[in-house]
């Protein structure tokens, strides 16, 4: 039984690997064809040449770099008060945040910006999407810095109290120190998760905040285009090294 | 410490109030209302809009949806317990063989979607190793189906599975498997008669965590799926798009939350709040 579980496993790795490295292979290919041709660096060229595909990107790191430092705050903060006695209301509109289908928010988002636009003279834009996406990265964030805070060992915090630290010192000078690599962790997913977002994006963009999803979203859709391929190896390739570095500062 | 725990609670509170709740209640609100005429609501409060979940056009789609996703919860489940045993097995090596299941699902949903076009379609890797091959005339129709969205959400979601079986796995009591081999039960017996029925909390969480997403699944349907594939948030998408029935979306997007709220309070009154 045991090598037929390692050749399941084996056969199980290439399906979940196999689809991005054929693309990642493919988006060298010196033909606009899918038959390999030889290697060449067109599409690569093809894509930093194009000037659409330059500010989608700009607008996306943005967004992901703004959504990423409010959502790591606020979902900081809020693990913390939460790991000192349980907001019930709270946590439960976390976890249903966590388990609402991407559509469903999107739409409410957008339904909500719309209602509120009656009343200021405001938008869809850079703003709406960063709010949006703060909405949906923080419960990710509280999750990350909530199993850092388990580990954490609350007697130090009660040490310090008793050492005459205010709360707000020992949280500082204690706490917030030893939950470093967690806040860390719980960013890098954030980021990951914003820069990466179609669903909820495309439905509260405006004119001026098209993101980079979104606008492989179109290329996909318009049909094959080896320019989609080279970008999105690049995307899955920074995201990747995003993500195994905050697996490895979550396990520090 | 309560004031500075308030005072830290109150950034979250005012976020999720504001840009999670608050939209869910002026959706249910919209939904009782009736549709404007440029889109957006009239306010004329009417039950048209649940009646119409049941007009057969809107009740295939709802029906689709559920075997769609049931179908591709089951796919997971079974693809998916024999990597986590695997894992479970492997000794030092774990840590390595988990973080290849979890690097592909943290890595760009619509760019591993985009990967299965790329293969699947007319002009695809697929078809064109195929063809070159001699091996077949026309491109075969891969893509723009129900197998092709079937194919999409087991990949999307196979990680979902293998995480919190492999965690239950992790859990089992040990003694109890070198007790069933002690009482002369053999290795596959020993698996169905022991682990699997001991992993059932396990089996319940990771397919809640599947089946919730493949429900509500928009992208996967939408791009590797065709008319005929429309699932229940493509729907939703279309109403506060091309069709404009503002109303009608929210309604079918209320019928969605409902669902996903039953299955989760029944997920933690079955497996008590830790959910795994």
């Amino acid at each position: 039984m045991k090598r037929g579980l390692a050749l399941y496993a084996a056969a199980a790795y290439l399906f979940l690997h196999i689809p991005l490295l054929v693309l990642a292979v493919f988006s060298f290919n010196s033909s606009r064809f899918t038959v390999w041709q030889g290697f060449s660096l067109d599409w690569y060229r093809a894509a930093f040449h194009d000037p659409q595909l330059a500010e989608a990107a700009w607008n996306s790191i943005l967004i992901a770099i703004a959504a990423t430092l409010f959502s790591t705050v606020i979902g900081t903060l809020c693990a913390y008060g939460i790991w000192k006695r349980d907001a019930k209301v709270l946590s439960g509109s976390l976890y249903l945040s966590l388990v609402t289908p991407e559509i469903v928010m999107g739409i409410s988002l957008l339904v909500f910006f719309q209602w509120i636009f009656r009343f200021l003279r405001v938008q869809l834009g850079m703003h709406t999407v960063i709010l949006a996406h703060v909405a949906f990265s923080l419960s990710y964030v509280v999750i990350v810095v909530m199993a850092r805070l388990r580990t954490f060992d609350a007697t130090l915090e009660e040490a310090a109290l008793d050492l005459g630290a205010t709360e707000w010192q020992a949280f500082r000078e204690i706490t917030l120190p030893a939950l470093a690599p967690g806040i860390a962790a719980a960013a890098l997913l954030a980021f990951t998760t914003s820069f990466d977002d179609y669903v909820i994006t495309s439905m509260v963009a405006g004119v001026d905040s098209e993101t980079l999803p979104m606008v492989i979203y179109a290329m996909a859709r318009r049909g094959a285009n080896p320019v989609v391929n080279s970008i999105s190896t690049m995307i899955a390739g920074g995201l990747g090294a995003l993500i195994l570095f905050s697996e490895r500062l979550r396990k520090s | 410490m309560t004031q500075l725990r308030r005072l830290f609670l109150a950034p979250a509170s005012l976020t999720m109030g504001v840009l999670f709740l608050a939209p869910l209640a002026i959706i249910f609100v919209y939904s009782w209302l009736s549709r404007g005429v440029y889109g957006g609501v009239a306010a004329k409060a009417t039950l048209e809009n649940y009646q119409r979940l049941f007009d057969p056009l809107y009740a295939v789609i709802l029906l689709r949806t559920f075997a769609m996703a049931a179908v591709a919860t089951l796919g997971c489940l079974i693809l998916g317990f024999p990597l986590a045993l695997f894992i479970s097995r492997a000794g030092a090596r774990k840590n390595l063989y988990l973080q290849l299941v979890i690097l592909p699902f943290w890595t760009s949903f619509l760019v591993r979607t985009y990967a299965w076009m790329f293969l699947l379609r007319d002009t695809g890797l697929i078809n064109s190793a195929l063809q070159s091959a001699g091996l077949i005339r026309a491109p075969l129709p891969l893509l723009y189906n129900n197998g092709a969205v079937f194919l999409g959400l087991v990949y999307g979601y196979l990680p979902f599975v293998v995480l919190p079986l492999y965690a239950t796995l992790e859990r089992l009591d040990k003694n109890l498997l070198e007790a069933a081999a002690d009482l002369g039960a053999k290795p596959w017996t020993t698996l169905t008669r022991v682990v699997v029925p001991l992993c059932a909390p396990g089996f319940r969480a990771a397919a809640l965590l599947v089946f919730i997403p493949c429900l509500g699944a928009y992208l996967t349907p939408d791009l590797l799926g065709g008319s005929k594939t429309v699932m229940v948030g493509n729907v939703i998408q279309n109403q506060f798009t091309t069709a404009r029935d503002w109303p009608f979306g929210s309604a079918v997007s209320l019928l969605l939350m409902a669902v996903v709220m039953v299955l989760l309070l029944l997920l933690i009154r079955r497996n008590g709040e830790e959910l795994i």
